[in-house]
C-alpha cells in the first residue's frame, strides 16, 4: 500500500468507478478516509456515463443527452478527489477473499489487504439465446451504446433494436440522434404493457415524459415500432443480413446489418459471491442476488453493495446507494456519519424502487420464450453448447440444479463463466424440469472472475517483508 | 411426512466409489439405496483432476489399480458414456538426477506389476515430447494410463445406478446409523428411515463420524485440490503429465482446455467449501507456462477446488469393519481415488456377496489404526493429526 492512509486501519476498497463507486468514494474521502478505487475502464463514469476514448468533438450533450449534467458532475467530482484517494483504472480485481484482493494492474497482480469493501460492480445485458444471436453484427444493447458513446461507432448502417427494458428505446433514440439509420424497434412486450408507465407518472413524471417523447421522436424519425414480437430469428451466414419475427400470428422480415439486443440487465455478482455474501431470490430481477439491507450492508461484515451490481435500479439509484453504503461503512467503523442524509437517501431509493416495479411491468422479461428455443440454437457461446445438448444432458443425468448442469454440459464453463449464458441456462433448466426459476439455483462464482494470462506475475509485496 | 425403505445394501456417499458399488451390487441382484448429503459426484469424485493413473501409486494399491484399469475402457458399455476417457499415457517428469533416480527405483520395485513403465532420458524426451520445455532431465512413461472427465464419470455412474434400479437419494444426509439386531437402521433427512442388511461407508471426507460411531476412529483429514483451466488451445500436450515431488500435473482435454493442478486450496469458513488461493494459482500458472512453452500466451479462465478425504499414510481405508458385521468402509483416498474407484466398487460388491475378494486389500484395513484407537479416547480427537509416514517407513 502507499502508506498514506489517514486511518490506522487499512484502506477501504471500492470496486467500480461508475455512479455508485464515485459517490461512495466521495463520501469516504469527505470523512477523512483514503479509499482505493479499482475500475476496469480507463476512465471513470461506469457504463452509463462512460467517457470517450479520445476527444472527438462531441459534447457531453451529444453523448449523454438529458443526463449530461449528471455525467459532468460525476466526472468532475471524481477528478476533484485526486490526491485524496488511490485510483487504479484499467485494473481487474480477479480474486477476493477474507479481506484480501488480487488485482491485475499494469501487467502484474498485486495483492491488496483492505478494510471495508464497497462493491459497485454494475450490470451487463441479459439475453436469451435466439437463432443467429452469435452472428457478427449482433450486439447487446449495452454494447451498442458503448460503441456509440466511447468510440463514436455505430454497429451497422441499417440497425434493428430488439428486446425489452428502458435501454431498448434509449439506445435506439441515441442512435437516431447520432445520425444512424434505425430500421425498427422490436419490443417483446405487448403495447398494452406500456400503460403501466402511467402508474409511474406520479413518482417520476420527468422520466416517464422523457420516455414518451423519445418514443414519439423515434416514430417521427420514421422508425417502425413493433410490439409483442416473438419467435425472433436473426438471419445471415457470415454476418447479420436480416431479422425475422412473428407478431399477431403474422411473419415479418426486415433486412438489416446490425442488431442491438437485450432483455433488460443482469447484475454482476461474482465478487459479492467470492466475498461470501448470502444470496436470495429477487422477483423483480428474476435472479438470485446478494442480500443487502436498505443501507447496502450484506451478510458479511464490512462488505457493502451499491448500484446495479446488487439489483437493477439504474444510475440515479446507483449514485444514492453508493453514498448510502459509504455512510454505512462510516457508521460501522464508529466514525461520524450524517444520519439525516442517510435517511433522505434511503427514502429516495425506496421511491426509485417503486418506480422500478413500474418499469418492470412496462418492460417484462419474455420468460415464455424459453419454451421455443430450438435445439439447434447455441446456448453457451464460449463452449459452443447448443440448447439441444443441454436438454439431453438434463435428461440423461437427471439434473435439476444449475451447477450440476454446468458440470455435465459445460455451459458456463468458458471464458465468460456463465455471465452471458447463465440466465438463459437457468430459464431452460427451470422449464425442462418444470421448476420455478429460483429453485434451479445460480452458478457459483469462481476466480478468476475474468480471464487472466497464465504468465501473470505476482508483484513484489512490500508489506510482506514485515 | 415420513418414509420407510428396506434394502439389502445402504450406501452412504454417492461418489464414484459408492455409485460404482451400487451399480455392481444391482448387477448382482441386490436391492440398493445410495444416499448422498448433496448431489452424487459433486464432491471429491467430481472435482478431482481427472488423472486415470496407475503410475506412482504405492505397490500395495497396484492390484486394485490394475483391476480398475480394466473398467475404464468399458465405461460406455457400463454407464452409457465414455466419460471422455482418453488412454493418452502418463508421463512423470524428473527435474533433477535425484528425481530420476526415484523414478528408476519405483520402476524396478513394481516391475512385476504389469505397468510396462518406460524410462526416458533427456534426449528421448526432446525427441518424443518436444513440447516440454527445459529443466526436465528425464521421465517415466506409463503408456496404458490416461485421463478422463471426473464431472461426467462420477455423475454418470450415479445416473446409471439409478437407471439400473438403485434408489438414489440425493440431498439426503444420513443423520445416524445403528445396528439393530441383524439389520442396520439409518435415519436420514426428510424423515427417512432405512433398514438394510449391509452398510457401505463411502462418505469420503465425511466418513470419519460414521466409522467412529461404530468404535473405529480414524485419522481422516481433509485436503483441497487446486486446479487452473486455460481457454481452449490448439493441441499442446499429448499425454497426462505428472511430476516427481508433485510440483505440477497437467492434461489437455479434447476440447482444447488445459487443466493444470498443483498446490492446495484452502477451506472457507465452512470447511466443506474451499477455494484456490490466488497466489497459489498464480504460482501453478507460472510454472505451467515455464514448463510448456505452448501455453505462454494462454489465458486462465477458471479455477476450481473441492473437498477430499486424506489419510496420514496416503492409503485409503477399504474393507470390512472390525467391530460390526455387515459394515464396509471405503474412504480416505487422499487425492488419488479417481482411477481406482471403479475397482473399489467391484471389490465392495464382492465383499457383500461373498464376504471376500480375490483382490488384495489387507493393506487398507481399518485395523491398521487399532493401536491408536486403543490408546486414545475415540471422542477426544487425539490421534487425529499424526505425522505422515515417511517413504520406506514400516507401516503398522
Amino acid at each position: 500500500m502507499n502508506g498514506q492512509s489517514t486511518s490506522e486501519r487499512q484502506q477501504p476498497l471500492i470496486v467500480g468507478a461508475g455512479p455508485a463507486g464515485i459517490r461512495a468514494a466521495q463520501a469516504l474521502v469527505k470523512a477523512g478516509l483514503r479509499p482505493l478505487v479499482v475500475d476496469e475502464s480507463p476512465a471513470c463514469g461506469g457504463q452509463i456515463y462512460r467517457q470517450r476514448l479520445v476527444p472527438d468533438g462531441r459534447s457531453s450533450r451529444d453523448l449523454y443527452g438529458s443526463e449530461a449534467q449528471k455525467a459532468e458532475a460525476l466526472h468532475r467530482d471524481f477528478a476533484a478527489l485526486d490526491g485524496r484517494l488511490d485510483y487504479w483504472p484499467q485494473a481487474l480485481l480477479w480474486n477476493l477473499r477474507d479481506g484480501r484482493a488480487d488485482i491485475m494492474v499494469e501487467g502484474t497482480s498485486r495483492q491488496v489487504a483492505y478494510d471495508g469493501l464497497v462493491l459497485a460492480t454494475g450490470a451487463t445485458d441479459r439475453i436469451l439465446p435466439i437463432p443467429g444471436w452469435t452472428l457478427p453484427g449482433v450486439f447487446t444493447l449495452g454494447g451498442a451504446q458503448i460503441a456509440l458513446k466511447s468510440q463514436g461507432c455505430a454497429i451497422g448502417s441499417r440497425i434493428v433494436f430488439l428486446g425489452s427494458g428502458p435501454l431498448l428505446y434509449l439506445v435506439a433514440w441515441q442512435y437516431m440522434k447520432a445520425g444512424a439509420k434505425v430500421a425498427a424497434v422490436l419490443d417483446t412486450a405487448p403495447f398494452s404493457a406500456k400503460f403501466n408507465l402511467l402508474r409511474g407518472l406520479p413518482l417520476f413524471p420527468s422520466i416517464v415524459l422523457r420516455g414518451m417523447r423519445m418514443t414519439a421522436e423515434l416514430k417521427l424519425g420514421g422508425v417502425a415500432l413493433h410490439y409483442g414480437v416473438g419467435d425472433v430469428r436473426i438471419e445471415g451466414t457470415e454476418k447479420v443480413g436480416a431479422i425475422a419475427w412473428r407478431q399477431d400470428g403474422l411473419e415479418h422480415r426486415l433486412a438489416c446489418d446490425g442488431v442491438g439486443y437485450g432483455l433488460a440487465l443482469r447484475s454482476e455478482t461474482q465478487l459479492a459471491d467470492l466475498a461470501g455474501c448470502s444470496f436470495a431470490f429477487n422477483q423483480r430481477d428474476r435472479a438470485l442476488l446478494p442480500e443487502r439491507d436498505a443501507a447496502g450492508r450484506t451478510s458479511v461484515a464490512g462488505v457493502y453493495l451499491a448500484g446495479d451490481g446488487a439489483g437493477i435500479t439504474g444510475a440515479d439509484a446507483a449514485e444514492r446507494a453508493g453514498e448510502r453504503s459509504a455512510l454505512a461503512l462510516l457508521q460501522d467503523r464508529g466514525l461520524p456519519h450524517d444520519a439525516s442524509r442517510a435517511a433522505t437517501l434511503e427514502a429516495d431509493l425506496a421511491r426509485i424502487g417503486r418506480f422500478r416495479d413500474v418499469l418492470e411491468a412496462a418492460f417484462p422479461f419474455p420468460a415464455h420464450w424459453v419454451r421455443d428455443i430450438a435445439d439447434t440454437t447455441t446456448l453457451c457461446r464460449c463452449e459452443e453448447i447448443k440448447a439441444g445438448e443441454v436438454r439431453a444432458a438434463i435428461g440423461q443425468f437427471g439434473v435439476h440444479e444449475l451447477n450440476r448442469l454446468k458440470a455435465v454440459s459445460r455451459i458456463g464453463m468458458g471464458r465468460c463463466q456463465g455471465r452471458i449464458c447463465g440466465a438463459g441456462a437457468a430459464e431452460l433448466l427451470a422449464h425442462e424440469t418444470n421448476r420455478n426459476i429460483e429453485a434451479v439455483g445460480r452458478l457459483r462464482s469462481q476466480a478468476p472472475i475474468k480471464p487472466v494470462p497464465l504468465t501473470l506475475a505476482l508483484a513484489a509485496q512490500p508489506e510482506a517483508a514485515e | 411426512m415420513s418414509r420407510r425403505l428396506e434394502v439389502d445394501v445402504a450406501i452412504i456417499g454417492g461418489g464414484l466409489v459408492g455409485s460404482s458399488a451400487a451399480l455392481a451390487l444391482r448387477g448382482m441382484g441386490f436391492s440398493v439405496a445410495l444416499l448422498d448429503k448433496g448431489f452424487c459426484g459433486a464432491q471429491a469424485s467430481g472435482v478431482n483432476y481427472g488423472g486415470v493413473r496407475r503410475q506412482g501409486r504405492p505397490i500395495e494399491q497396484l492390484p486394485l489399480s490394475q483391476r480398475a484399469h480394466a473398467v475404464w475402457p468399458r465405461l460406455k458399455a457400463l454407464i452409457g458414456i465414455d466419460g471422455e476417457f482418453l488412454r493418452s499415457g502418463h508421463l512423470k517428469l524428473a527435474r533433477n538426477e535425484a528425481d530420476m533416480a526415484a523414478l528408476e527405483t519405483y520402476a524396478a520395485t513394481i516391475a512385476e506389476q504389469g505397468l510396462d513403465l518406460e524410462l526416458i532420458g533427456h534426449n528421448g524426451l526432446r525427441e518424443r515430447f518436444g513440447w516440454i520445455g527445459d529443466g526436465v532431465v528425464g521421465a517415466s512413461f506409463c503408456p496404458g494410463d490416461g485421463h478422463a472427465n471426473p464431472r461426467l464419470v462420477s455423475t454418470g455412474f450415479a445416473a446409471a445406478a439409478r437407471r439400473a434400479g438403485v434408489e438414489v437419494l440425493e440431498n439426503t444426509p444420513v443423520e445416524g446409523v445403528t445396528r439393530d439386531g441383524d439389520r442396520f437402521a439409518l435415519d436420514a433427512a426428510g424423515n427417512l428411515t432405512l433398514r438394510s442388511r449391509f452398510v457401505i461407508n463411502s462418505a469420503g471426507a465425511w466418513a470419519g463420524p460414521f466409522a467412529e460411531s461404530f468404535g473405529e476412529p480414524v485419522p481422516l483429514s481433509r485436503i483441497y485440490p487446486s486446479m487452473v483451466v486455460t481457454e481452449p488451445m490448439a493441441p499442446v500436450m499429448s499425454v497426462n503429465i505428472g511430476m516427481t515431488g508433485r510440483g505440477i500435473y497437467a492434461r489437455q482435454v479434447e476440447r482444447g482446455n488445459v487443466v493444470v493442478g498443483g498446490e492446495r486450496a484452502l477451506p472457507l469458513g465452512d470447511v466443506d467449501l474451499s477455494r484456490p488461493r490466488g497466489e497459489g494459482a498464480l504460482s501453478i500458472m507460472n510454472r505451467a507456462a515455464a514448463l510448456f512453452p505452448g501455453l505462454r500466451h494462454a489465458q486462465a479462465i477458471r479455477f476450481w477446488s473441492g473437498t477430499e478425504g486424506a489419510m496420514p499414510d496416503e492409503n485409503p481405508v477399504i474393507g470390512p469393519s472390525r467391530t460390526t458385521p455387515g459394515l464396509l468402509h471405503a474412504f480416505g483416498f487422499t487425492g488419488a481415488g479417481f482411477q481406482i474407484a471403479p475397482g473399489v466398487g467391484e471389490v465392495l460388491a464382492e465383499l457383500v456377496r461373498d464376504g471376500e475378494t480375490e483382490t488384495p486389500i489387507e493393506a487398507f484395513s481399518i485395523g491398521r489404526f487399532k493401536e491408536i484407537s486403543a490408546r486414545t479416547d475415540a471422542g477426544s480427537g487425539a490421534g487425529q493429526n499424526q505425522e505422515p509416514h515417511q517413504p520406506g517407513e514400516i507401516r503398522p
